[in-house]
């Protein structure tokens, strides 16, 4: 089980603020077309893996937490 | 949890708390950043605003900011407090302090910090406006944009 958070407006767009994959590993990029189709989330959006910015050949794997960075605006 | 350097709270910031965590003997200069919420943005008026955050993340990637100072500015100390929940205008929403033993490196790496928060740092702003509300950086999203990227104007600051 892979955890994934949502926060701003993909948490608007999937409907929670967190979901779960069923799957034991996913690359970063096979994870975003997955949420690109189900949720019509950017598929240049930022993700996170273990609270570390991932790139887009990284794996994740069951029992780590994701997270969708939308680009952000602090400040 | 007081005299941690790199902060998310949902609290009213002190400046003279942050700026308490970096005076030492060594400084000869202190700057603070401190970014309030603004009522017009381009004619548009403001109501209050809603920061969300990743807040384990984000006081990590604060704490990046300061490790990135540290190399380029090794005499530097930094402090960054950011707040999230809904904040009225002109209401504290940052505060960063630098303190340097001249006062050059301590402008400099001050604003490196604030540019890097807008780059990095997983805290996203809602904007509640007269006539509704949005998300910063990323509004254009919240549509479908067949280039497949985000066209147009952002707010930045």
């Amino acid at each position: 089980m892979i955890k994934v958070l949502c926060f701003a407006h993909i948490k608007e767009l999937t409907g929670s603020d967190e979901l779960l994959l069923e799957n034991e590993e996913l690359t970063v990029q096979d994870f975003l077309q997955d949420m690109h189709d189900r949720y019509g989330i950017n598929k240049d959006c930022m993700v996170a893996v273990n609270e570390e910015y991932a790139e887009p050949g990284d794996v994740m794997k069951s029992g780590d937490t994701v997270a969708l960075i939308p680009p952000v605006s602090g400040g | 949890m007081k005299d941690t350097l790199y902060r998310v709270t949902d609290q009213p910031i002190s400046v003279e708390d942050v700026m308490a965590k970096v005076i030492r003997p060594e400084a000869g200069a202190v700057t603070n950043f401190i970014g309030t919420v603004r009522e017009f943005t381009k004619g548009k008026r403001t109501l209050y605003l809603k920061y969300e955050a990743y807040p384990s993340m984000a006081e990590k990637q604060l704490a990046r900011i300061g490790k990135e100072i540290q190399e380029k500015w090794p005499e530097a100390r930094t402090a960054i407090t950011h707040r999230i929940g809904r904040l009225d205008i002109s209401e504290i929403a940052v505060v960063i302090a630098v303190s340097t033993p001249h006062r050059k490196d301590a402008y400099a790496a001050n604003e490196y910090a604030i540019e890097r928060i807008k780059q990095i740092v997983p805290i996203w702003k809602k904007e509640h406006y007269e006539n509704g509300e949005e998300w910063i950086g990323d509004q254009l999203e919240t549509v479908s944009y067949p280039s497949g990227k985000p066209e147009g104007e952002e707010f930045h600051d």
